[in-house]
């Protein structure tokens, strides 16, 4: 076993187990803290493929973002002792039974497919340079103006969210 | 394959991470549950873009950018759900989906 094999292994597992307690965990807090440990594992998974600007993203704007907003949500409208009530069985059948079939079917057609097996070598590090080239380029493999319409929904986003959650005095 | 690691085991973990979502999403009544949900679901799919730029087109980039556009939407998507969340919380008293049968008050 290879050093990346053993690494693969071991954020497959976390992320694995974690997303499984996520959705079943009755305590909405230890959720969300594992909900944290997932996000951090798929970070390693990039640090894994060298794709070093996106695990830094997704550490910085999902760990730490996205998880805190949830963290405050959750202090802000329940109360942390409280456990939430089981799901009944006429809810959890059907459910399981749509996501294991629907796993066991992509997983099925995944393996019969075959994907090129030459080994890719460890190539250089995503450079930031060229990063930063495509994101306002026009040219062919450029995203500028991908690039500039998800700057108008953050704008939109962040009116949205402040409108929304502004006190109503009526 | 990326030294010793097969492009289809990156795959099936990203299955398994979307369909764990898929179960809690039908599951849970809370709806921050519901919400972190959808994150999951977000970031599996994050996980096979990277995987098939790395393995498949390793001189390109498309896959990273992709990542990068959901992780801007996920971010927009995670504000405005909670802004909505607390907006109700705050008329309801409580963020159960099956006692939401009301849009206007």
């Amino acid at each position: 076993m290879t050093p990346n094999q053993l690494m693969f292994a071991i954020f497959s597992a976390v992320i694995i187990i974690f997303s499984v307690l996520t959705v079943t965990s009755r305590r909405i807090l230890r959720a969300a803290t594992f909900l944290l440990f997932v996000l951090v594992a798929t970070g390693g998974m990039y640090f894994l493929l060298r794709f070093n600007f996106l695990a830094a993203i997704q550490l910085t704007l999902y760990a730490g973002g996205i998880v805190v907003l949830i963290i405050f949500s959750i202090l802000l409208t329940s109360h942390i002792a409280e456990k939430l009530e089981k799901p009944d069985l006429k809810k959890i059948i059907p459910a399981l039974l749509a996501a294991t079939a629907g796993a066991l079917i992509t997983i099925a057609t995944i393996l019969q497919h075959k994907f090129p097996v030459e080994i890719v070598a460890d190539s250089e590090r995503t450079n930031i340079r060229v990063i930063a080239k495509s994101l306002i380029s026009t040219e062919k493999f450029g995203y500028a103006l991908p690039f500039e319409v998800i700057s108008i929904l953050l704008l939109a986003a962040m009116v949205g969210a402040i409108i929304l959650a502004k006190k109503r005095n009526d | 394959m990326f030294e010793g690691v097969p492009l289809t085991w990156f795959l099936i973990t990203g299955t398994i991470m979307f369909f764990v979502g898929i179960y809690g999403f039908l599951v849970r009544k809370n709806l921050i549950t519901i919400l972190m949900s959808t994150e999951l679901i977000l970031n599996s799919v994050n996980i096979n873009f990277v995987a098939f730029n790395k393995i498949l087109y390793p001189d390109h980039l498309e896959g990273m950018f992709f990542s990068i556009f959901i992780i801007a939407v996920a971010a927009a998507e995670a504000s405005v759900a909670i802004a909505i969340i607390i907006n109700i919380y705050r008329r309801l008293v409580n963020i159960d989906v099956e006692k939401m049968n009301e849009m206007k008050y």
